[in-house]
């Protein structure tokens, strides 16, 4: 014989269970719920902060020793210092793939600063609009990465300064740094220390700089 | 043509006083002088100039053609990892293969560099310009691309100066320098070897005052990039060679030419 009180505890306890049984499930769906709906409003695209723009890329090929434009759509800020870095990160970005005709590894970090400064004129003046002087300051890691010869060096130094023209047409002459520092070559050929032009003859020089 | 021999045999006996015999004879090389040897010379050109007949019947002497050939790198500067072996190897190697056929043809042929030595780039320009050479050559090799690659300073040319900045002393040449590249690109065609064409800044050229091309050697591909290619091959190596030498003897021929006019 079961004594009373036994069999209130029991079914008291057996209420209980069932009780609690009943929330948690109910608390289990919610969190469901809720989780499920974190996800639907968690960011699934990159936010694009700039409108896509076109942008020319006058990209080498060692086959034929070429430099030829392609035209890309790309999201481009306004400030131009900053432009001119996005535009030259595609470029090496497109050297850096796997089937890149003018192989060179590094991709769009191998650009640290790409720094623009007013030309003078010969009368020591600088004018709003007028030309301006690029400072590509490449990184020590694609410089040390460069495959050396004569012509990869000259094409990538060519398509730098033709695409700076393409894009920044202010841009009428290109200096090269590394690291923030002068380089004599790029990997033991293309000339480091000189200024660039970037018009029609985009590599010629104006003179040699100590 | 004949005093020059007649005062080449006078003082032969000292190898001093050959250098100024050369001298006589329009060309500008360096040398020490032998105060005993110049006076022989000295009285060996008065007798053959008071021999008038021989002078008067022996025609000028042609100067010396001479070619420059750079071996691109040396020593610590290793330059292009072409297979298993440096940049500096290969065209150290090209440089003597060339400097023979050169001289077998007639050239007076100045090297840069003949071992594995370290040079500068304004050494390299220094050692040309001293040559006072009508054709100079850098030398170089590279894995990537295909054939030949030509190049010729990107300097813009600029009008003749009696004093050039030492850095783009090439400016005044770059005429002189493009239709020499024509030359040799006509050739390097004509030996079936793939060329292309391009300018760029080389600091060693940069500096040279003479007519002046950089060459690359890539290995010989075919035109879809497929099979076996490399800068060993034997035969590619005696057509690019024989093709710059031929390049050369065809700039000769038009210098002298042009000088005949």
């Amino acid at each position: 014989m079961i004594p009373r009180h036994q069999t209130v505890l029991f079914i008291f306890l057996l209420a209980a269970s069932i009780i609690m049984g009943v929330l948690l499930w109910n608390q289990l769906r919610r969190a469901h719920d809720r989780l499920l709906r974190g996800e639907d409003s968690a960011p699934t695209q990159a936010p694009l902060v700039t409108p896509a723009e076109q942008a020319t890329l006058m990209v080498a090929n060692d086959a034929d020793n070429t430099v030829q434009p392609r035209i890309l759509s790309l999201p481009l800020p306004q400030n131009p210092e900053a432009r001119a870095q996005a535009i030259l990160g595609k470029l090496l970005d497109l050297y850096a793939a796997p089937d890149a005709a003018h192989a060179v590894p590094g991709g769009a970090s191998s650009i640290a600063q790409v720094f623009l400064v007013p030309i003078a004129d010969a009368k020591g003046s600088v004018m709003a609009n007028g030309p301006q002087l690029a400072v590509v300051n490449l990184t020590g890691a694609f410089v040390a990465g460069h495959p050396s010869g004569l012509e990869t060096e000259s094409l990538t130094v060519l398509s730098i300064c033709s695409t700076l023209n393409a894009n920044l047409p202010r841009v009428t002459q290109v200096r090269f740094l590394v690291d923030g520092q002068p380089r004599v070559t790029l990997a033991g050929h293309a000339d480091l220390t000189r200024t660039y032009l970037t018009n029609e003859n985009a590599t010629a020089d104006v003179g040699a700089h100590p | 043509m004949r005093w020059i021999e007649v005062m080449w045999r006078e003082s032969s006996d000292s190898g001093a006083s050959s250098s100024f015999a050369l001298r006589t004879a329009g060309q500008i090389t360096t040398g020490s002088h032998n105060r005993r040897g110049w006076f022989r010379a000295m009285a060996a050109l008065l007798a053959i100039t008071a021999s008038g007949p021989i002078f008067a019947q022996s025609p000028p002497a042609a100067p010396r053609f001479v070619v420059v050939l750079d071996a691109a790198h040396g020593g610590d500067d290793t330059g292009a990892r072409l297979g298993g072996e440096a940049e500096k190897a290969y065209t150290l190697a090209l440089s003597i293969r060339l400097r023979s056929l050169l001289m077998a043809r007639g050239f007076a042929v100045v090297t840069t560099r003949e071992s594995d030595a370290t040079l500068e780039p304004d050494s390299r320009a220094q050692i040309a310009n001293h040559a006072n050479a009508q054709a100079c050559i850098s030398l170089h090799a590279a894995e990537s691309g295909s054939g030949v690659h030509l190049f010729v300073s990107s300097l813009a040319p600029v009008q003749d100066a009696r004093f050039l900045p030492w850095k783009t002393a090439q400016a005044a040449w770059i005429m002189r320098s493009l239709s020499f590249a024509g030359v040799v690109n006509s050739a390097l065609s004509h030996a079936t070897v793939p060329v292309t064409l391009g300018r760029t800044a080389l600091p060693a050229i940069d500096s040279m005052s003479c007519a002046a091309v950089a060459i690359e050697v890539a290995p010989e591909r075919s035109t879809d990039a497929q099979g076996p290619a490399s800068l060993d091959d034997p035969d590619y190596q005696a057509r690019v060679a024989n093709a710059l030498a031929a390049a050369l003897v065809e700039w000769r021929s038009q210098a002298r030419e042009d000088r005949e006019q």
